[in-house]
């Protein structure tokens, strides 16, 4: 049995039948080749697969595809705007909060969602807002270092009557 | 992985989940997905049909309702922890919601699916039943109310028949004064419960009048610690007193402890003491 979704993913509408047991995060990688979302653990545990669900940071490997029908899905493709990238994406990149980068996307959602609810968190508040992804190679202090510069230039921004 | 093949209804009331229930025998229903999709994908269960309930407005949100906090039972644990209501009228709900997994897993996970899951890891069993909450449930023979004491009857088995659909779970509000806590010695991978305790505290002219504690995490089924409330009644909620209280946990506990690669039962039994104290310290200290 085959169920029709149409899922917006980075402002584009991707309408399809899908098998319902059809995970969130192969829906996406499968579809238009948007292989940024990573699959590390495949068990809720890395947040390798996180993307924003409607705004809101979900881990993707462990949501279906028919749960985000009628959703808006972005994913670390859509997060540059006009081919400017995120302050997350300048700040993990000035900041060196990658190595290899397979957990980056994961981890910048992550991020994303922790300023979402918190905009000047602390060190240890980063830290634990981090807490469901799983990074083999940075050791974490330079992903720390990358969340508070990001948060610093947002707030900034927002100060300034930017966007934020 | 790959969940085995279900078939996909989603409904628009409570009626209709009812009633697919009843026409699918062995289907499950699916809240926010983050106990069943893991269990579907290691392949411990194999429902014919998933009942998508996670679309209904009617089950979500937190209401104060005179002496009574009544929670849809797919308000999510974000939700939980971000709630003005619940700080104010069971904090004990909203700290623990906010220590579950992560930020990711309680955008998702609801209270509803947590608690019919009852996986003894979990943390909002433990404090319902300290909280002396109720679960509203609508069966194929109408409504009915159980007491959190009869909801959680074992590992992972709660009052729940198969054709049941748990709509809300409410508690009485926090009495003025009463304090409020949990603590929880998290698993440092998973962030499930090791050991998970929560604890009420009322004080009438400087002795404690009331004490509710539960622990969970470390038994399969939370429980009550009715040695620990009597120890407390009438001493001083501070220092020594919790202290001495808190010790007599192990009596509370019964002999069926969970163990496991990274914490055995005697070890947990040997720490148990520990939170019980810290639960009861941070209510004392927040009684006001
Ligand atoms: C990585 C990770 C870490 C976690 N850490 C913790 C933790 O630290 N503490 C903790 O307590 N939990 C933890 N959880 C579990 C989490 O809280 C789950 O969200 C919760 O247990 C299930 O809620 P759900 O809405 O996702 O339910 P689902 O997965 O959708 O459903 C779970 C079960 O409940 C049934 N069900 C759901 N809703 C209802 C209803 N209204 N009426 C009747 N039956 C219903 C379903 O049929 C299913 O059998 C963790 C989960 C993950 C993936
Ligand atoms: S792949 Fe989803 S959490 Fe690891
Ligand atoms: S940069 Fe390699 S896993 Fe994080």
């Amino acid at each position: 049995m085959k169920v029709p979704v149409s899922i917006q993913i980075n402002g584009r509408l991707y309408e399809s039948e899908v098998e319902p047991r059809k995970l969130l995060v192969h829906f996406i990688r499968d579809l238009d080749n948007l292989t940024g979302t990573k699959v590390g653990c495949d068990t809720s545990q890395c947040g390798a697969c996180t993307v924003l669900l409607d705004g809101v940071a979900v881990k993707s490997c462990t949501c279906l595809a028919v749960q985000a029908d009628g959703a808006e899905v972005t994913t670390i493709e859509g997060l540059a705007q006009n081919g400017e990238l995120h302050p997350l994406q300048e700040a993990f990149w000035n900041k060196h909060g990658l190595q290899c980068g397979f957990c980056t996307p994961g981890m910048i959602f992550a991020s994303h969602e922790l300023l979402r609810t918190n905009p000047d968190p602390t060190d240890e508040e980063i830290r634990h807002g981090l807490e469901g992804n799983l990074c083999r190679c940075t050791g974490y202090q330079n992903i720390v270092r990358s969340v508070r510069e990001a948060a610093d230039i947002m707030n900034a921004d927002t100060q300034d009557g930017g966007e934020g | 992985m790959f969940a085995p093949r279900f078939g996909y209804h989603r409904v628009s009331s409570v009626a209709e989940a009812g009633a697919l229930l009843r026409e699918h025998p062995g289907a499950k229903l699916l809240a926010g997905g983050h106990s069943l999709i893991p269990v579907l994908k290691l392949r411990l269960a194999e429902p014919p049909a998933l009942i998508d309930i996670g679309r209904l407005a009617e089950l979500k949100g937190i209401s104060v309702e005179g002496e009574a906090v009544r929670i849809g039972a797919l308000t999510t644990h974000a939700e939980l922890a971000a709630s003005a209501d619940l700080e104010e009228h069971a904090p004990a709900l909203a700290e623990a919601a906010g220590m579950i997994g992560d930020p990711a897993v309680r955008n998702r996970g609801t209270i509803g699916g947590n608690v019919a899951h009852a996986d003894p890891a979990s943390d909002l069993p433990t404090v319902l039943l300290a909280l002396d909450a109720s679960f509203e449930i609508v069966g194929a023979d109408g409504e009915r109310t159980v007491a959190a004491a009869d909801f959680f009857q074992g590992m992972m088995a709660t009052a729940l028949g198969d054709d049941d659909l748990l709509t809300a779970v409410v508690l009485p509000a926090r009495p003025p004064g009463q304090g409020q806590a949990y603590a929880k010695f998290a698993h440092p991978a998973s962030r499930y419960a090791v050991i998970g305790v929560a604890a009420t505290l009322e004080v009438n002219d400087g002795v404690c009048s009331a004490a509710a504690v539960a622990a969970g995490g470390l038994v399969p089924v939370p429980t009550r610690a009715p040695s620990v409330e009597q120890a407390l009644v009438g001493e001083p909620a501070a220092g020594d007193a919790i202290a001495t209280a808190a010790s007599q946990i192990g009596t509370d506990l019964g002999d069926d402890l969970i163990g496991d690669l990274f914490a055995s039962a005697e070890y947990r039994k040997a720490v148990a003491g520990v939170y019980v104290q810290q639960a009861l310290a941070t209510a004392a200290e927040r009684i006001g």
